[in-house]
């Protein structure tokens, strides 16, 4: 993926943030989207150690030491910002305050499960909070590569890794194309302007339904 | 159980006289393991942990590497179900019920229930015989506050254990905390450590 794919497509997702919304980004992509807002957007960003309102990333000079997001950057408070404890953190989310989650994935199948925390014998860092976000948010959105680093496709008919939440993942955007979940599997929605639908089929494992007339460009 | 997420909030000092007095067969039950060379990992490296009850042990891939070598036995917990485990126990109650987690690895060995036709989990309450604890302000009663991010599981875990510790970056005398300021109330804490200087461990973390 060129810097610029990855530049356009972060960009359209970044539209998913929208005024008044209660947001957590997850760790890697989804963090960069907050880049592509303007200064001062309204919405509010939610951080699992216990942050309402968090303000953008400081470089060090500027830090707080005791000013993290749940990934470990160093975070500013803005008027409003407001800190609890785990449990609170997590009441919000569960209780059903969480307007939107927007996560990465290692595979997501067909009918919205979504694997993103494991990868046995190899990848084993434990979940985080990631199953109530996945679980409990109100709308789950994933932003990630369509392949893995092997090639393979990350859209799958069911999930060979172990799950993180079943049916939980409501939409998908990836450098090549947004896709929804719905009771009748992935929808493709739009794809991106240098690639074609056929590619987009070639590296979407899952079933795709297509409408070619309504399909959008970003 | 030691609180902390990641640097806010971890009790350095305390945890330096833990490997001093050089406790065996400890079980940890932290957010996170801190990172290679920091925090708990000192316990760690002194081989003190037989088991680890966390949420995330990513940054730090020496506690992966012990783990995956089969020498430190690691309980993986969603993170606000590990916070309502230790609320639970700091509470008095015997357990909570959940559908976080349910269909995924973390269901196993645990007792499934139906409420309003719903599955859920039997999770169990967590409680410590010592909690380690850094407020940023004590007075003397034992009344505590966290700055910032630095809140996260202390406020749980200072009610969840027999005996309380708490290092504090200022010793306040009594009265000196506005009342509605206080996070963590004075009945729960036993011991208070005032800081000196605070070491580089407190720092920012340039990585």
């Amino acid at each position: 993926m060129s810097s610029a794919d990855s530049n356009r497509f972060l960009r359209r997702a970044s539209r998913e943030l929208r005024p008044g919304l209660t947001v957590n980004l997850g760790i890697g992509l989804p963090t960069l989207l907050v880049d592509y807002l303007e200064s001062g957007f309204p919405v509010c960003l939610h951080s699992e150690n216990g942050i309402a309102g968090q303000g953008p990333a400081v470089p060090y000079e500027r830090a707080d030491r005791n000013l993290i997001d749940a990934g470990g950057a160093y975070v500013s408070t803005l008027p409003g910002t407001s800190f609890f404890d785990s449990a609170t953190s997590f009441a919000l989310v569960r209780g059903g305050r969480l307007d939107l989650t927007i996560l990465g994935a290692l595979q997501v199948a067909g009918n919205g499960d979504l694997a993103n925390w494991t990868i046995p014998g190899r990848f084993t860092p434990g979940v985080g909070g990631g199953m109530e976000l996945a679980q409990k948010a109100r709308r789950v959105v994933v932003l990630c590569t369509h392949r893995d680093k092997r090639g393979q496709s990350k859209l799958v008919s069911q999930c060979s890794l172990p799950l993180t939440a079943p049916a939980c993942v409501d939409r998908i955007y990836t450098e090549m194309a947004v896709i929804d979940i719905t009771p009748e599997g992935m929808v493709l929605r739009e794809i991106a302007e240098e690639h074609g639908i056929d590619e987009v089929v070639a590296a979407t494992e899952a079933p795709l339904l297509i409408h070619e007339n309504e399909i959008g460009r970003f | 159980m030691v609180g902390g997420f990641g640097v806010p909030g971890t009790p350095f000092c305390l945890i330096d006289e833990l490997v001093r007095r050089n406790s065996r067969r400890l079980t940890l039950i932290k957010n996170d393991a801190n990172e290679a060379g920091m925090g708990v990992d000192h316990l760690l490296r002194n081989g003190q942990v037989e088991r680890l009850i966390v949420s995330h042990i990513g940054l730090n891939p020496h506690a992966i590497e012990l783990m995956n070598a089969g020498r430190l036995a690691v309980e993986f917990c969603a993170q606000g179900i590990l916070a309502e485990r230790i609320r639970a126990a700091g509470a008095g109650l015997l357990g909570l019920l959940t559908d976080i987690g349910v269909e995924t690895l973390l269901a196993q060995g645990k007792p499934v229930y139906q409420v309003d036709g719903r599955s859920c989990l039997l999770e169990t309450p967590l409680r410590a015989d010592v909690a380690l604890i850094h407020a940023q302000r004590a007075d003397p009663f034992g009344n505590l506050t966290y700055a910032a991010s630095a809140r996260n599981f202390s406020p749980l875990m200072a009610m969840a254990a027999k005996t309380v510790i708490v290092e504090t970056e200022e010793l306040v005398g009594l009265g000196d905390i506005a009342p509605e300021a206080i996070h963590t109330p004075g009945p729960f804490v036993d011991h208070v450590v005032p800081l000196g200087e605070l070491t580089e461990a407190y720092g920012v973390v340039r990585r």
